[in-house]
C-alpha cells in the first residue's frame, strides 16, 4: 500500500474556501527510460487522481508521465458542510489507493 | 500472490525473451520520439477541438530556469469568479519536448470557489509549456512559460 498524505483543515466556515493538498508515494515510471541492460523499463504510473467530497466528485486530474514521482497536487473547494472528503488514486498494474480526512464546518 | 513483484518481473523478462526469439531479424530499440511542437499542437487539438485559444485569463507559473527537471514546481491559476454561472470546467498543460506532449489534465468544477491548482512536473528539456483552461462557457484561454532546463528527465536514469 503506497504511503498518501492529505491535508485538509479539521475545522471551516460555512461557504469558506479552503486548501487542500494531496501527496503520495509512487516512482511513477515513465515507460521511456532503459534499464542498464538496454530493456525498455515497462510504463508504471498513477492515471487517475479524483477527490470526493461527501460522495460528490470536486476534484479529478488525468496524470501522464510527465508528473513528477510522489504525485502532489493541490487545489481549492468551498467548504459546505460537515463530512468527509476521499481522496483516489489509479493506475497501472491495478494500482490502487485511498485515504480520507474529515472536515467540521460550522 | 500474483501481484508478487519478484514474478512479476521474472514474467516480464520471459515475455521480453519471447519478445525477443520471434522478432530474430533485428533486434529493434524503440527510442521514443519526443513530443514535437506539431504534437504538442495535435494533442492541444484533442482538448480544444476547433476552438479558438485566447490569450490570458489563465497563469501558468513555472520558475524560468530550473535546475532538475524531474521535479518541477508548477502552478495554474485562471481569473474566473467561479460561480454556477461561469466557472473553470478544466485545465490542461502541454509541452513541446517531453516524450508526450501531455502535461496534466484537471478537472474542476463551480464548488471549487478558487481556480488555482499546483503540481509538481517532469520537463525533458528545456522547451515552452503551455496551461489551456476551458471554461463554462465552452471558451479556451491559454498561457505559457518558456522554460531552461539544466538536468532533463524521463530519458536519464535518476
Amino acid at each position: 500500500m503506497a504511503r498518501a498524505l492529505v491535508s485538509v483543515p479539521a475545522r471551516a466556515g460555512r461557504g469558506e474556501i479552503i486548501a487542500i493538498k494531496a501527496l503520495i508515494s509512487h516512482h511513477m515510471e515513465t515507460g521511456f527510460r532503459h534499464s542498464t541492460t538496454g530493456e525498455l523499463i515497462p510504463r508504471d504510473i498513477i492515471t487517475s487522481f479524483v477527490c470526493r467530497y461527501n460522495g460528490e466528485e470536486i476534484f479529478r486530474a488525468d496524470l501522464f508521465p510527465a508528473t513528477a514521482a510522489n504525485p502532489f497536487i493541490s487545489f481549492y473547494t468551498r467548504a459546505t458542510e460537515s463530512g468527509t472528503i476521499v481522496f483516489e488514486w489509479t493506475g497501472d498494474n491495478d494500482f490502487s489507493a485511498t485515504e480520507q480526512a474529515a472536515i467540521s464546518v460550522e | 500472490m500474483s501481484s508478487d513483484p519478484a514474478s512479476a518481473t521474472r514474467r516480464r523478462i520471459l515475455k521480453a525473451i519471447a519478445a525477443l526469439t520471434v522478432g530474430t531479424s533485428a533486434v529493434q530499440i524503440v527510442r521514443p520520439t519526443g513530443a514535437t511542437p506539431a504534437a504538442m499542437q495535435a494533442a492541444i487539438r484533442t482538448v480544444v477541438g476547433e476552438n479558438q485559444i485566447n490569450r490570458g485569463k489563465v497563469t501558468l507559473d513555472i520558475p524560468p530556469l530550473v535546475e532538475n527537471g524531474n521535479t518541477v514546481a508548477c502552478s495554474v491559476a485562471v481569473d474566473s469568479p467561479m460561480t454556477a454561472a461561469d466557472y473553470v470546467r478544466a485545465i490542461h498543460i502541454f509541452n513541446e519536448k517531453n516524450p508526450q506532449p501531455n502535461v496534466i489534465g484537471v478537472h474542476l468544477g463551480p464548488r471549487a470557489g478558487r481556480a488555482r491548482v499546483s503540481t509538481r512536473i517532469r520537463l525533458a528539456d528545456t522547451q515552452r509549456v503551455i496551461a489551456i483552461a476551458e471554461l463554462s462557457d465552452g471558451s479556451f484561454w491559454s498561457d505559457s512559460v518558456d522554460v531552461v532546463i539544466t538536468l532533463g528527465a524521463c530519458l536519464e536514469d535518476s
